[in-house]
């Protein structure tokens, strides 16, 4: 138990009369388990009244508790990880918890964002303190009850007990008394080792709706007296739109309208999040989205040049130069590589790359709006509601009061939805046509109107002295828009000369945040890298990494603090999965085997992964995973994320990439653009999370970067090649 | 536009469209069956799967005037209370992840059941081949579908 001010968060434990009047119940916890009809109606019985306690929660009159869940939903589960923490420091039972996705509302919530996998790490002690603080003021309602000391008052899956006089009462019985209470100065926080919730396996709690195909998600909304919008984009990047021959399409089928939109007005202000925003457009308007589909193909437009055309082949050469470049003021520079280099019994040196990426969330981005004079309705997928909300200000001219934007269940963000540009769209086009619209992309719309992974390139040099032991490590890596290098993260403070340059190329192609920025690459080069100089150096290529942990722990290079990581826990995470694979004695017979360790987001993830190679592609038999992710909030859907950012990762490497021929994107759909199947997902996958008490971290994330790495590294023992392009087995595969 | 009598769910349903209109638009914007998800428009991502007669289809590749009187089970419709074989493993594993993708992937399941009752490794995987998952719930994906082949057995 701790004592913990109630002042960090206060503003969160105000009430807000929008969330008492009930809301959209979106789930039951145990619904997923109930077997029989006669007990899913029993348990269905809803209180007569709710009283809330504070703007995350609120308590009915028979014990039943409302949370609310404040991000966005994007399939990282935190819609019932989050109630989880709350649930756990209120005591209740997980079984009486009812989940609401909580509207964006900035007077309660404070970063209600999906990204950086940072909603658990972030939310952790609000949502803590939201639950504990309901937990004190039910404590204090039944002491004045029972003329007792609340600190006599003990709780327990829902139940106020007073040991001395015996008394006993349910939460919702004190719920009323409790919410007339004021907010106290101080509550108590549970020890971890006390928690009861957290730490337990919890099925999703939108499952049961799930299986069952209930509406949850943006493209089915569904109103009264809505129209389906639709947008023809500019075909490549630097192309704008010269004119469009909007009236003949207008007496199409169900086509009630088709316009060019401009959809950031001169003077309208852009934030991060309106990245990749096309500022005029032409909208299709009609009664149902198989009519505008057609209008949409019907439609003849002329697009004019308005920056360069630029192709792959123009990116590649431009990155190669970078690489081919010294830059004068590196990002770090410790001791002098080049006298290294010089002196070195060995020098390995090599160049990786990967093409831009898509997105490719499963639901395309979409949208409804519905604008009026007097207000703003939004409702749909998106990540950065609160940035979304800013924009909407200015471009709708509207005071952010009369704007209110409802977050439903994404079908995946994988950052693509932190740029709400589509959401910006549907406003435009709502407002124009004064009607409710619900703006649909197609699959071709969404691919070739991306804000993408970046394409990249990395060259390594690493210097080794006789006995092996690794004296130099150059890095220099580019990107399109982007520089890629993170030159505080390992080996920088295990090797005495250590140099990290980074460029970026400026390009059209409009580019952005793509699960595990940057680290979706670069953790595969490095540890791919990694792997040559251990080989150079003759040593087990976990030996060697760990040799260089000890290193950054016992007598590190430079600041320490400078470092992004620990180098404790990445070694700790290496240990753990050398002892699960059972490393000494190597892979089953006829497979191969490949490690690969990284950290991100403030999480350590280590792998090995054994494959044979068939029918010319890689066989994925088995990918063990060790994670330090700190206190693990609810280890069946944790342990769901990391198979998924395994596959993730995996299929990107081998399978995907996009290219581009005078501006426009040459795969817009999933004909071309490769994603993994199930066939050539890993056989198995075996998580083992490190147990040590810490503040969780995020887990998104980090378990795609490194797995690039231990295939790399797999496959090279299987065929005797080493693969430096991305995708490793897509077209543009090329074997060094 | 032409009127078509389809036989949905085990209800028939009336709707005045174009014939050329696949039939996941019919079922999504005009019965507002919308469990049945649009990925990709061109029979390659699996999202949109239905049943026709016992058969997985891709819907948005299926235009209305090819249905007929075969009958379409979607999501909705593949059991009454969500606790289809299928389903109730789905659960149990807890697979979705964003969940978009389920529904297809429920739906070609189910079909592969019912046609092949006790599937091996490389039947499930020829099966599911056209269900994308970008969330990567392969795994357990597989993991229920051989749960649901139990289930149904015993
Ligand atoms: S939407 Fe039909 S297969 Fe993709
Ligand atoms: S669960 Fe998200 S696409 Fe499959």
């Amino acid at each position: 138990m701790t004592l913990v001010k109630t002042s960090i968060g206060r503003r969160s434990f105000i009430k807000s009369s929008a969330l008492a009047g009930g809301g959209m119940v979106l789930g039951f916890s145990w619904l997923a388990s109930c077997k029989d009809q006669a007990a899913m109606e029993a348990a269905l019985a809803m209180p007569d009244e709710w009283f809330e306690i504070n703007g995350f929660l609120k308590i009915g009159d028979n014990g039943l508790v409302t949370i609310m869940s404040p991000n966005p939903e994007i399939g990282q589960n935190v819609k019932t990880a989050m109630p989880m923490i709350v649930a756990d420091e209120l005591d209740t039972a997980w079984k009486d918890v009812i989940v609401e996705q909580a509207p964006l509302n900035t007077d309660i919530f404070t970063r209600q964002l999906a990204g950086g996998s940072q909603s658990i790490r972030q939310g952790w002690e609000g949502l803590r303190l939201a639950g504990a603080t309901a937990r004190q003021m039910l404590r204090e309602a039944a002491a004045q009850a029972w003329g007792v000391a609340a600190a006599e008052i003990t709780t327990s899956a829902g139940m106020l007990h007073h040991e001395a006089s015996g008394k006993s009462a349910g939460y919702g019985e004190m719920a009323s008394a409790a919410a007339a209470l004021e907010v106290p100065e101080e509550v108590e926080m549970k020890d971890p080792k006390d928690f009861s919730i957290i730490g337990t396996d919890q099925k999703n709690v939108d499952g049961k709706k799930i299986v069952t195909g209930q509406p949850l998600f943006g493209l089915d909304v569904n109103r009264d007296g809505m129209l389906i919008a639709m947008i023809v984009h500019p075909p490549a990047f630097g192309m704008k739109l010269k004119s469009a021959d909007t009236e003949s399409v207008k007496s199409m089928p169900g086509i009630r309208d088709a316009f060019p939109i401009v959809v950031y007005p001169e003077g309208a202000e852009r934030q991060w999040s309106d990245g990749g925003a096309i500022p005029e457009m032409v909208a299709i308007v009609g009664e149902s989205t198989w009519q505008c589909m057609q209008a949409k193909k019907a439609l003849q437009a002329e697009w004019e040049a308005d920056g360069d055309l630029e192709s792959t082949a123009y990116h590649e050469e431009a990155l190669n130069k970078m690489l081919d470049t010294a830059q004068d003021a590196p990002a770090r520079n410790d001791g002098n590589v080049e006298q290294a280099f010089a002196r070195a019994a060995k020098v390995v040196e090599s160049t990786y790359s990967a093409p831009y990426l898509a997105h490719n969330t499963m639901e395309p981005m979409n949208f409804f709006a519905h604008v009026t004079p007097e207000k703003a309705e939004l409702l749909g997928p998106i990540q950065t509601p609160e940035f979304l909300e800013n924009t909407l200000a200015s471009v709708l001219q509207m005071p952010k009061e009369k704007i209110d934007i409802m977050m439903t269940r994404m079908g995946g963000g994988f950052g693509r939805r932190l740029y709400g540009t589509f959401a910006v769209e549907a406003a435009m086009i709502s407002q124009k046509m004064q009607a409710p619209v619900k703006l649909v992309y197609t699959r071709e719309d969404d691919m070739s109107q991306g804000t993408y992974r970046p394409s990249y390139k990395i060259r390594y040099k690493a210097g080794l002295d006789a006995d092996g032991n690794l004296i130099a490590w150059h890095v220099r890596g580019a990107g399109t828009n982007d520089d890629l290098v993170f030159e505080n993260r390992f080996p920088a403070g295990a090797v005495d000369n250590y140099r990290a340059e980074k460029h970026a190329l400026p390009t059209d192609v409009t580019t952005g945040a793509w699960r595990a920025p940057r680290s979706n690459f670069i953790a595969g080069a490095e540890q791919a890298f990694m792997d040559e100089v251990a080989e150079a150096a003759g040593k087990d290529p976990i030996e060697f990494r760990l040799a260089l942990f000890d290193r950054a722990i016992s007598y590190p290079v430079g600041d320490p603090e400078k470092n992004d990581y620990d180098p404790e826990r990445y070694a700790g995470v290496l240990k753990l999965v050398r002892e699960k694979s059972n490393w000494e004695a190597g892979p089953p017979s006829g497979q191969s085997r490949g490690v690969a360790a990284y950290f991100c987001h403030n999480s350590y993830v280590a792998q090995v992964l054994d494959l044979t190679v068939e029918a010319n592609a890689p066989k994925v038999h088995k990918v063990y995973c060790a994670v330090d992710c700190g206190i693990v909030i609810n280890p069946l859907s944790a342990k769901n994320q990391v198979e998924g950012g395994i596959v993730d990762g995996i299929g990107h490497a081998t399978y995907s990439a996009l290219t581009f021929r005078d501006g426009r994107p040459e795969q817009t759909n999933f004909d071309k653009y490769r994603l993994i199947r199930n066939s050539e997902a890993p056989k198995s996958i075996e998580t083992y999370f490190v147990d040590n008490g810490i503040d969780p971290t995020g887990l998104g994330e980090p378990s795609l970067p490194p797995v690039q790495g231990a295939l790399a590294n797999a496959l090279y023992r299987a065929t005797g090649n080493r693969y430096y392009e991305q995708p490793f087995f897509g077209e543009r595969r090329i074997i060094g | 536009m032409a009127v078509y009598n389809l036989k949905i769910n085990g209800t028939r349903m009336e709707v005045d469209v174009d014939p050329s209109t696949p039939l996941l638009w019919v079922l999504r914007d005009h019965l507002k069956l919308v469990g049945t998800k649009y990925g990709c428009g061109i029979a390659q991502c699996g999202a949109c799967t239905v049943h026709l007669g016992d058969t997985a289809m891709r819907s948005c590749s299926l235009p209305v005037s090819s249905v007929g009187n075969q009958e379409v089970t979607t999501i909705e419709g593949l059991s009454e209370n969500g606790d289809h074989p299928v389903q109730k493993a789905w659960l149990e594993v807890d697979v979705p992840q964003c969940g978009y993708c389920q529904a297809g992937q429920i739906m070609s399941a189910a079909a592969l059941l019912k046609s092949n009752p006790s599937p091996s490794d490389a039947d499930i995987e020829s099966a599911m081949n056209g269900n994308i998952c970008r969330c990567g719930t392969y795994v357990r994906i597989k993991k229920a579908i051989k749960m649901a082949a139990e289930e149904q057995a015993s």
